[in-house]
């Protein structure tokens, strides 16, 4: 019996030890580590303030409002109609951009999509690299492409702060066409590249929160019912032990 | 207080005569081996998972909308703005999850200590019966949220009917009520989901316990408590051996059930999406037919039956043989009862050749599971490099179906011709707590 549940336990073992790490769709790119956290406020807000000043010209967070996003980030009605909100929607109502989607369609060739659930999708990782692999690419219709969404439909939003990346490209092998090596920083931007690698994980961290409110109440409220169910169950197995002890 | 009580209760007696002989049938005059070890809580387990499905599912039924232009927004809505609808939900899809993970362990106890032998085969049947009854609840149920993976997986599984031959293309229509899953097919799924099948499932609950208490419960040693000798504390008459149900396993259970719920509120709160397993990240972009999610898989729980198909080559013009095999895959443990001819019942007490068939069995099952969730997919080039990854995956995944049912034929062999050898079984159960 022994060897049978070792037996079992070391298949789980085996085949838990595999499981691939959640993959972002599409080719297979090196994700960077995001470091996003939900739980860091002033993270979030410094986000919050990137996304409505660089992406909300552009994209929606049509199941986020503006007054859930205050509450759960610590911020005023005044504070987020003043320096949040800049199409004009009432404190209650939901972001949505005032790109009119029928004509971002014939500008970018795609309409650009809603961010509310973009984390949920395809990580943190993801995002956070996304954002930080944008490259001038002269071949591009927009004069940008990106390494972990190749042909992206996206120009970079950022680029004031980042400054400029150029692509190295490695000459095409046998089999391979031409790829590319490195991105190089070739025009400085307004921010060090260790800013905006901190600006791009907060904005990571603010979509992450958008993607999931309720994980700021799951984490608050998870381990005061982790201690409750603990208490519960020591209980029960006193109870148990006291029951028990007639059968002989 | 106490007096008003008693005064209710024979109130009710005299109007209700069966319910307390019914009580007393049941609970504190149901006799249980006093020798359940572990693998006797997920029974219980399973009841309580079901109560939460249930509960969750009415609050959820509350706000989600049932069509194909509303479902996707409407779990948005309960996620966001619903108080505590995110709870909800989480506790619903953490509870899909948990009560495979219950009901495998529940099946696997009744094969390692032989429940499923005379003279409970009808219970195993039964059992067999809830567990094909919530495959079709769970499959349904994973479409209703009306992600991309919802409706992919919808649309493949039930590409599965339309290799039938003849009748295949016209049954695909049939189910779905489109020639793609629509709103036609996210609204007779709720109605499925959230009335038919719940209802078929509490019935065969209702019947698999009443044909458990009728014959009692197996135990760790496979001894049958009723053959050996009468006289227990309670009653003269009853099993030795036997404990009754309440409050003896009532308050046992209910440790399990504190320490499930520590695992279940670990996975609600810290975990939901549990790495992408019990929530899929392609889940979190609406179903659109012009988009398909880079790898299509199912739930991870479907995974060993899903894998079947796809190892099995279509032959004679026809894919129909993976669905056959898949579902045999399943009909063959209806047939266990009959299958295994051993009087042994319990692993303790059988041959080297059953321990090792059922965890080569089990291995099986895990490796089939490896492969349906695209897990070989990954590891195989991982491992061993620029190989032949569709070569040896096909391998690895056709050698697992084969164990699978070899398991099936092995059994059947190894006890017809009785070249089992076995040890001899305790008259009386050997340990407790």
């Amino acid at each position: 019996m022994k060897h049978f549940l070792s037996g079992i336990a070391l298949a789980l073992g085996l085949i838990v030890g595999t499981l691939p790490a959640h993959a972002a769709e599409g080719a297979k790119v090196e994700l960077m580590k995001s470091g996003a956290d939900v739980r860091d406020q002033a993270s979030l807000q410094r986000g919050a303030r990137l996304f409505f000043n660089y992406c909300v010209g552009c994209h929606s967070l049509k199941y986020v409002r503006y007054s859930r996003m205050a509450e759960d980030l610590g911020l005023t009605e005044d504070e987020v109609m003043k320096n949040l909100n800049f199409t004009g929607a009432k404190f209650q109502e939901p972001v949505i951009s005032h790109m009119p989607a029928a004509l971002a369609g014939t500008w970018f060739g795609k309409a650009p999509p809603d961010l509310s659930l973009e984390v949920d999708a395809k990580g943190a990782d993801w995002v956070y690299t996304y954002l930080n692999t944008f490259y001038l690419d002269p071949k591009s219709p927009i004069g940008w492409n990106n390494t972990t969404l190749p042909n992206a439909a996206m120009p970079f939003p950022l680029w004031e702060l980042q400054g400029m990346q150029s692509a190295q490209m490695q000459p095409a092998k046998d089999g391979d066409a031409a790829g590319v090596e490195k991105l190089v920083l070739s025009h400085p931007g307004k921010m060090t590249p260790a800013q905006f690698q901190q600006a791009t994980r907060d904005l990571t961290s603010f979509l992450q929160y958008v993607s999931e409110p309720a994980a700021l109440q799951r984490h608050h409220y998870g381990i005061w019912v982790l201690l409750f169910l603990a208490l519960f169950t020591f209980l029960a197995a006193l109870l148990k032990k006291e029951y028990w002890k007639d059968v002989h | 207080m106490a007096n008003v009580f008693s005064n209710i209760g024979e109130w009710v007696n005299e109007r209700a005569p069966g319910m307390m002989p019914m009580y007393r049938a049941h609970m504190t005059e149901y006799y249980a081996p006093k020798n359940f070890n572990l693998w006797y809580y997920f029974g219980s387990l399973a009841l309580l998972v079901l109560v939460n499905q249930i509960v969750t599912g009415i609050f959820l039924t509350m706000n989600y909308t049932p069509s194909a232009a509303g479902a996707f927004d409407s779990v948005q809505y309960i996620m966001r703005d619903v108080e505590w609808g995110w709870l909800i939900r989480y506790m619903h899809s953490t509870g899909a999850s948990l009560f495979f993970v219950v009901v495998f362990l529940h099946m696997f106890r009744g094969l390692m200590y032989g429940s499923y032998k005379k003279p409970r085969e009808l219970v195993w049947l039964l059992g067999m019966l809830i567990f094909l009854a919530l495959m079709a609840e769970a499959f349904m149920g994973y479409v209703l949220p009306w992600g991309n993976m919802s409706f992919w997986g919808a649309k493949v599984i039930i590409s599965l009917f339309g290799t039938l031959p003849y009748i295949g293309g016209g049954l695909e229509q049939w189910i779905m009520g489109d020639f793609l899953p629509g709103d036609a097919t996210l609204n007779r799924f709720f109605a499925l989901h959230v009335i038919a099948l719940p209802l078929v499932l509490l019935l065969l609950v209702v019947l698999h316990i009443a044909a458990l208490h009728e014959v009692g419960s197996n135990n760790p040693d496979g001894v049958e408590i009723k053959k050996g000798p009468k006289g227990n504390r309670w009653d003269a008459l009853k099993p030795a051996d036997g404990i009754p149900l309440h409050p003896y396993y009532t308050v046992k259970d209910l440790v399990g059930v504190g320490f499930f719920l520590l695992i279940a509120a670990f996975i609600i709160f810290f975990a939901p999406t549990f790495g992408g397993w019990f929530l899929e990240h392609d889940n979190a972009i609406p179903a659109n037919n012009l988009l398909t999610p880079p790898e299509i898989k199912p739930v991870w729980y479907f995974t060993p039956f899903y894998a079947i198909v796809r190892m099995i080559p279509s032959f004679l013009g026809s894919a129909v043989w993976g669905v056959l095999a898949m579902f045999s895959a399943i009909a063959v443990l209806f047939a266990m009862p009959w299958l295994d001819r051993g009087k042994v019942k319990s692993i303790r007490y059988r041959g080297t050749g059953y321990k090792v068939a059922l965890t080569v069995f089990v291995l099986s099952f895990f490796g089939l599971g490896a492969v349906g969730a695209g897990i070989t997919a990954e590891v195989i080039p991982a491992w061993f490099g620029n190989v032949d990854l569709t070569f040896w995956e096909n391998l690895f995944g056709r050698l697992m179906t084969l164990l699978y049912f070899g398991f099936f034929v092995f059994l059947w062999a190894y006890t017809y011709f009785g070249w089992e050898t076995t040890k001899p079984v305790p008259d009386r159960v050997t340990t407790h707590d």
